[in-house]
């Protein structure tokens, strides 16, 4: 009974990552873009014709991460314009932040966007509500992942609660359907201020694929702003764990 | 004739050679090959052009491996009042609820009549999620547990009703819809290929790989351009990498739910080995990208070869000692066995596929019973099947699973190490051009980690996209899960549902 148990222990061993900072994720991953100016703007103007979601525009030229679902199809079209990078920094505090020009290097993060009592009160520990609005379990299983073995979120003080009555906060994954606009309402009133608010995965970022669907209903985004905005499909653990710090002023980025 | 047989492999119908036969000889012909277990429903819809609308059925026979389509048809002003199917066939009863929900085509006699998904585009817009008509029971000794749309963890919304005599559950009810997003109207509201396959991707993102792959293969069927093979085998390994994920982090979500934290942490991690496998391939962890039109964008490469067979082999030697550790616990086993208990007639009732399906002792596993690609080719599939039907049963069906899949991925990339090592890129690349041959029908049939998994795609007079069907296993599934838990405590309510895990997204579509 205790043998197999010692098996196990010792072929798991220590698998935490000691230093999240220090993480480089594979070359094939397909993370924050760079865009580069050509005169010639032939291969560009394909690129946003075939692109899926409208998120590549070629005049000008600019990449909206939070319509892109990272198919990697415009830099395969028009390789000049368009390079993905694995850089997972991508997280913003402004919906206008995730729209990429030419030239730009990073995401950036503005921390005079945050609200201040963001920081006065979440900066040494934060719990949030997920709710999935409509999206494919991909994002959902991504933020189940940021508590496991390996990211372990719960060092920071950060982690996930059962109830919004126990929530700093709310993290939307999904398109918001018209069929889940009420609960995601009832949910969000249940959080005592102050609280945040999450949108995580380029489809709660836009609607994604299904933002001209008639059934997906988007009004809870007229009454209430996102904190944080994190594109990506899915978000990976590493995108949401650099948001949230950097939101939390835990981490600067350059 | 009146069906039309046809199999896996070969390529689209043309809507005319679909036979259209009278409701009375459809009902007649159902009713004779549902009866016998060799057959069940794949699917079954309606679909409406200028002023009639045609309902079109397929039907899977596992004893020959083929498929039976045939159709029935009804004019705009025509009754509308079919006999019902489900009455005598349970089975039939999502299909039936689709249609009514959708056209308002009323199936007379029908047991459970009621909303199946609540579209955008249903017939009654009075008809609310909000007050879904629950069953109930009088009874003083009785209360009901609502559980839902929002959960506890980090999943889907669904709404699931208790009706429970203290601890003991005698009903469960789940209403479904709350992840309805209009997947089916977005497939033919866009021309652009590529957005297509997107949305094939993000039908279930755990299966992003099994419901991109039929997609693709219906697609591919419609331009009836050959694969190479090696394409073939391409999409068996991602789509064997993907039962391999899933299954190792559902052994970890049952234990977790059973407080056998030892397992859960060693299956995340294995996932975590598992998905970075995928993502160091194609740069995703679910696989989204990988499979493509007629081609791929991430072909395999010796180096990528040689790291994949490498991780699938430490996956599944580490996976084995946690089976082990599980089956000598008895603390474990008091949980998971006699626990949720589906016996193999109710499941060929309900049309259970997939694996739950062959942990009831139900042998529905369309690589062995309808091959397609790479299986019944280079992989001679043996469908791992286990009798007893309860929570055991259906993890040991997935332990046994990973085994075999890491064997599949292992022979399939030994066979591209032999053959291509050197070549470029023998799959080709995708190609999001190709016209569609019209008035046609194809589908595209996949075993997914969950099970079968069917997309039906129409083309119309011109060759565009007139309509794309899309059934995940778990339209089948959801009511295996409602009959697992009657009689059981509602504590166990958590280790029954993870034993299945099935998807809300591709129900609700």
């Amino acid at each position: 009974m205790i043998l197999p148990k010692i098996r196990v222990l010792r072929s798991h061993g220590r698998q935490a990552i000691e230093d999240l900072d220090a993480v480089t994720l594979t070359e094939e991953f397909r993370g924050r873009p760079e865009l580069t100016f050509t005169e010639e703007t032939d291969d560009a103007e394909r690129a946003a014709a075939i692109c899926p979601t409208g998120a590549f525009t070629a005049d000008p030229l600019t990449l909206d991460l939070g319509r892109c679902l990272f198919c990697g199809e415009c830099a395969r079209v028009a390789p000049r314009n368009v390079r993905f990078t694995n850089d997972y920094r991508i997280g913003s505090p402004t919906r206008e932040g995730l729209v990429l020009h030419a030239g730009d290097t990073c995401v950036a993060f503005d921390p005079q966007s945050v609200r201040p009592e963001i920081r006065r009160c979440f900066r040494q520990a934060l719990q949030l509500r997920e709710v999935s609005a409509g999206g494919d379990a991909s994002v959902e299983m991504e933020l189940n992942a940021t508590g496991n073995g390996n990211f372990d979120l719960g060092r920071f003080g950060i982690g996930f609660t059962a109830s919004p009555r126990h929530a700093d906060g709310v993290v939307v994954s999904g398109p918001i359907s018209a069929n889940m606009a009420e609960a995601l309402e009832i949910c969000y009133d249940a959080v005592a201020e102050p609280k945040i608010l999450v949108m995580c995965g380029t489809e709660a970022c836009s609607g994604g694929l299904f933002a001209e669907s008639r059934a997906v209903d988007r009004r809870f985004l007229e009454t209430h702003t996102p904190d944080l905005w994190l594109p990506g499909a899915p978000t990976h653990p590493m995108t949401y764990i650099d948001g949230l710090l950097t939101l939390l002023g835990r981490k600067k980025r350059n | 004739m009146n069906y039309l047989v046809t199999d896996n492999t070969s390529g689209a119908l043309r809507l005319e050679e679909i036979p259209e036969i009278p409701y009375a000889t459809f009902y007649e012909l159902m009713h004779t090959w549902l009866a016998d277990e060799r057959h069940h429903v794949a699917h079954y819809f309606a679909l409406p052009s200028d002023d009639r609308m045609r309902f079109y059925c397929l039907v899977l026979d596992d004893a020959e491996g083929k498929i039976l389509v045939t159709s029935h048809a009804m004019g705009y002003y025509d009754e509308t009042h079919l006999p019902s199917l489900t009455a005598l066939h349970p089975q039939m009863h999502p299909f039936e609820r689709e249609i009514a929900e959708r056209y308002g085509i009323r199936f007379d006699g029908q047991p459970w009549p009621k909303p199946l998904r609540f579209p955008f585009d249903r017939y009654d817009r009075q008809s609310s999620i909000d007050n879904y008509p629950f069953y109930t029971m009088a009874g003083k000794t009785l209360h009901e547990v609502n559980v839902g749309p929002i959960h506890a963890g980090i999943i889907e919304p669904g709404a699931f009703r208790f009706i429970c005599n203290g601890e003991q559950v005698l009903h469960l009810e789940i209403a479904l819809g709350y992840q309805h997003r209009g997947v089916e109207a977005a497939f033919t509201a866009t021309e652009n290929r590529l957005r297509q396959m997107c949305l094939a991707e993000a039908i279930a993102g755990d299966s992003a790989v099994a419901h991109a792959t039929a997609f693709a293969e219906a697609i591919e069927k419609l331009t009836g351009r050959e694969r190479p093979a090696q394409l073939d085998r391409e999409r068996a390994v991602a789509l064997e990498l993907e039962r391999m994920a899933m299954q190792i982090a559902d052994t970890g979500a049952l234990s977790m739910d059973t407080g056998y934290q030892l397992g859960q942490v060693a299956c995340e991690a294995l996932r975590t080995m598992t998905i970075n496998t995928t993502q160091a391939w194609c740069g995703n962890r679910f696989g989204k990208g990988l499979i493509r039109p007629h081609g791929t964008d991430h072909p395999l490469t010796p180096a990528k070869s040689a790291m994949i067979r490498q991780n699938v082999r430490e996956i599944a030697r580490r996976y084995d000692e946690v089976r082990r550790d599980i089956e000598s616990s008895p603390t474990l086993l008091a949980r998971f066995e006699q626990c949720g208990v589906v016996p193999r007639e109710e499941m060929r009732r309900i049309g259970g596929v997939g694996q739950a399906a062959r942990a009831s002792g139900l042998a529905r596993d369309i690589r062995a019973t309808h091959p397609w690609g790479s299986y019944g080719k280079c992989l001679h599939h043996e469908s791992v099947v286990e009798t007893s039907g309860d929570v055991m049963a259906r993890l040991e069906v997935r332990s046994r699973e990973v085994a075999q899949s890491a064997r599949y991925i292992d022979r399939l990339l030994e066979i591209y190490e032999r053959k291509y090592g050197k070549l470029e890129n023998p799959c080709g690349t995708p190609d999001y051009t190709t016209s569609l041959t019209p008035s046609s029908l194809a589908f595209g049939m996949v075993e997914g980690w969950r099970g079968e998994t069917c997309h039906v795609v129409l083309t119309d007079a011109e060759g565009r996209l007139a309509a794309c069907r899309i059934k995940d296993p778990s339209l089948h599934n959801w009511m295996a899960l409602a009959l697992a838990v009657r009689g059981e405590g509602i504590s166990d309510f958590p280790i029954c549902n993870k034993s299945f895990n099935l998807s809300y997204c591709g129900h609700d579509l």
